[in-house]
């Protein structure tokens, strides 16, 4: 019985949310008429800091965060060094393993923790009016989002199956129960009820697959897994087997063809401000646990699942980009796109090896990150300015809602033409080098096939991107109501999305913190 | 064949007919109680592979605790068989298909090649006073302490999620609110009016 108290520190963002929840908790069952206020403010407050302390305990990512602030005029050099100085003493590892090997705290889950977070904390800003208008901001929603950001968080840095089944249950859970939160829309209970069946469907799959792989290895921890394969102690049958599994479960998370059936239907039967969480930040931890899994642990086996994600990448960008241009209903458009966005971080992860040559690896899965980043920025904008249009009583969800914008109000239809731009891919949006950087990957490893019928795909995607672009410029408006919402909706949405055009002119800087966040962690 | 391995396979012919009872059975509560039956016979599986904690837990938690919970729903909800079976036999080519598909799959896998006990030897006998209870909860709360943890927080969204779907005030409902009928002074309830007296 020799026990080591594991070393806290480098889960010190997801300690800080878990007490935070159960406060939040305690605090809004006594506190009862200003419950959904105080549940909202301390939850985004959580969030803030957790981002924060999820930089300082990554001295990787520190030292990258101090650099930039450091070039910002006034105080930046000052602020740099304090911020330097309060994780001063701590000097962690650039990779470090804790909690009996089942955390691990590196740059990759360091970047992707801080992105979902504030992912989170947007997609709580956007939605708060939507929630009080329909009398739904009940103080769990909260609580769940909150859970529900530990569940990816854990997920994010898992080196472990056990851990990183846990933060996948703790994060579906929340989503499900949040997709059924108002309890009055039948639309909405369906939607819960078809996401829960399938969800539970996927991650018996991937448990299926899980336990394939340890029978295999003798391990669960991702390293030991890794190990066991490279020293060819492990049964390849058996291995490939559980593969087959493990990426479709992924697959799942992912929403991509042929796992993909849950996702309009949930998209449209959910509440938009909810739509709007699931479409944002899950898809990072999503893509977190597709490298962790495929690339941590079954790196050797390489061949044999990125041949599996070739054939999910080409059906969901083909099916993605079809299915789109029948769609009416905006939400279940945006759906679709987001499946083929999806297809195209597929792209990314399996242009990693060719041939057993791995020098590619490190390109191909960070222009695959890179995309990952800019569809949640992209995405949080798109739906936020479909929550910005609804309002009590009406729910503004179908590309004829959008007719006319630029008469009601030309600020917000320049917002929604850049958002629309940068998901088809037009130079030079953020959406653009993303899809870039994806197709330079593939093209590098060879599979200039699989570039063209994506070039091609996302052509015809483009005519449904430019509908909503022609709608809102050249169409009289059905409805005069003018746009309201609160002014901090309005500054954070035109900041979202003039980050999407200003990162597209300048998307250098995001795509080398991606590439070295990987490089720093491989 | 010695005696554990013909225990070994009456438990498992047990089983494996109890769980085919379970899906084939008409009526929903026998189905329960095969159910039941199939859990009690996988407990015992457990004893045989000395983890007895397993065994007694699985017993314990499933047929004491969650079984008995599904019966009495079974037996509250008037559940329409008839409309349950519609499409059957529309969906049976499809479902039977993908069914031996997984059975052809798992057989070729899960047979003696690669699992067997040339694959995975036995492991070694323990010694006596070796408490098979005592090791999970050593292990429980050291190694595998943050799972642990995290499951308990799982536990903890199942909840609040189940509370926050379920609990509504409906309206028009007499109920009474216990603590406002504790705070309850004597002024809310008896009220004394001055009024001069009244002659006949």
């Amino acid at each position: 019985m020799n026990f080591v108290v594991p070393d806290f520190y480098p889960a010190a963002a997801e300690i800080l949310v878990a007490v935070m929840a159960l406060v939040i908790m305690l605090a809004s069952t006594f506190a009862r008429r200003v419950a959904s206020d105080l549940a909202y403010g301390l939850t985004q407050l959580t969030l803030v800091f957790a981002a924060l302390v999820s930089v300082l305990v990554s001295p990787n990512l520190l030292a990258a965060v101090a650099a930039v602030i450091s070039e910002l005029p006034l105080f930046g050099v000052r602020l740099a060094e304090v911020l330097m100085s309060l994780a001063e003493g701590y000097a962690a590892n650039e990779v470090v393993a804790t909690f009996s090997g089942m955390f691990i705290g590196d740059m990759l889950g360091g970047l992707l923790k801080v992105f979902s977070l504030l992912a989170v904390a947007i997609a709580l800003l956007y939605g708060r009016g939507y929630l009080a208008d329909r009398k739904i901001d009940r103080p769990e929603y909260y609580l769940l989002s909150l859970l529900m950001s530990l569940g990816m968080m854990v997920m994010i840095s898992a080196n472990h199956m056990l851990s990183l089944y846990m933060g996948l249950e703790m994060m579906s859970l929340s989503l499900y129960g949040m997709v059924a939160f108002d309890r009055e829309s039948p639309r909405a209970t369906e939607a819960a009820m078809k996401y829960f069946v399938l969800g539970a469907l996927a991650s018996g799959l991937l448990l299926y697959g899980m336990s394939m792989i340890y029978g295999a290895t003798g391990s669960l921890e991702l390293s030991g897994i890794a190990q066991s394969i490279y020293h060819q102690a492990a049964n390849k049958t058996v291995l490939v087997f559980g593969l087959v599994f493990i990426v479709a479960g992924v697959a799942f998370k992912l929403g991509v063809v042929p796992f993909h059936m849950w996702v309009p239907d949930v998209y449209q039967g959910a509440p938009t401000a909810v739509t709007l969480m699931i479409s944002s930040a899950p898809k990072l931890a999503a893509f977190a646990m597709a490298m962790r899994l495929l690339v941590y642990g079954l790196f050797e086996l390489a061949d044999q699942w990125q041949t599996m994600l070739m054939f999910l990448s080409v059906l969901s960008i083909v099916l993605g980009n079809l299915a789109a241009i029948a769609q009416s209903n905006i939400k279940r458009m945006l759906a679709y796109s987001g499946i083929s966005h999806m297809g195209f971080v597929l792209l990314g992860l399996l242009a990693g090896v060719v041939d057993g040559d791995r020098n590619f690896a490190l390109n191909a899965y960070s222009s695959a990150m890179f995309y990952a980043v800019s569809y949640v920025i992209m995405s949080l904008a798109s739906f936020g300015m479909v929550i910005l249009l609804s309002r009590a009583g009406f729910e503004a969800e179908t590309i004829d809602d959008f007719k006319g914008l630029n008469k009601r109000n030309s600020w917000f239809a320049a917002l929604m033409m850049i958002v629309m731009f940068s998901m088809a891919g037009i130079p030079f949006f953020i959406g653009f080098f993303a899809k870039l950087s994806v197709l330079q990957a593939v093209v590098a490893a060879g599979y200039v096939w699989l570039a063209v019928v994506a070039v091609l795909m996302s052509v015809i995607g483009a005519f449904y991107y430019l509908r909503v672009v022609k709608v809102m410029y050249f169409e009289e408006p059905v409805d005069s109501t003018p746009i309201r919402a609160q002014g901090e909706v309005r500054f954070l949405l035109s900041a979202n999305g003039l980050a999407i055009a200003v990162l597209g002119l300048l998307p250098q800087g995001l795509m080398s913190l991606c590439a070295y966040a990987l490089l720093a962690s491989l | 064949m010695d005696f554990k391995t013909l225990v070994f396979y009456i438990l498992s012919a047990i089983m494996v007919f109890a769980a085919l009872r379970v899906i084939t059975s008409r009526n929903p509560v026998h189905a329960a109680l095969f159910l039941v039956l199939s859990f009690v016979t996988a407990g015992g599986i457990w004893l045989l592979l000395a983890a007895e904690f397993l065994a007694i837990v699985l017993v314990m938690v499933y047929v004491g605790a969650v079984m008995v919970l599904f019966l009495f729903v079974v037996m509250m909800l008037d559940i329409n068989l008839d409309r349950l079976r519609e499409g059957f036999w529309s969906y049976l080519p499809v479902g039977a298909l993908i069914g031996i598909l997984l059975v052809v799959e798992m057989a070729l896998v899960l047979g003696g090649r690669y699992f067997g006990l040339e694959a995975m030897p036995e492991p070694p006998a323990v010694q006596a006073g070796y408490s098979n209870t005592r090791e999970l909860g050593r292990l429980l709360y050291t190694d595998y302490v943050y799972p642990f943890e995290l499951a308990s927080l799982l536990l903890l969204v199942a909840m609040v999620v189940a509370v926050s779907l379920t609990l509504r005030k409906r309206k028009g409902l007499r109920q009474v609110n216990p603590s406002d009928q504790v705070a309850v002074k004597r002024g809310d309830r008896v009220e004394l009016v001055s009024m001069p007296a009244e002659k006949e």
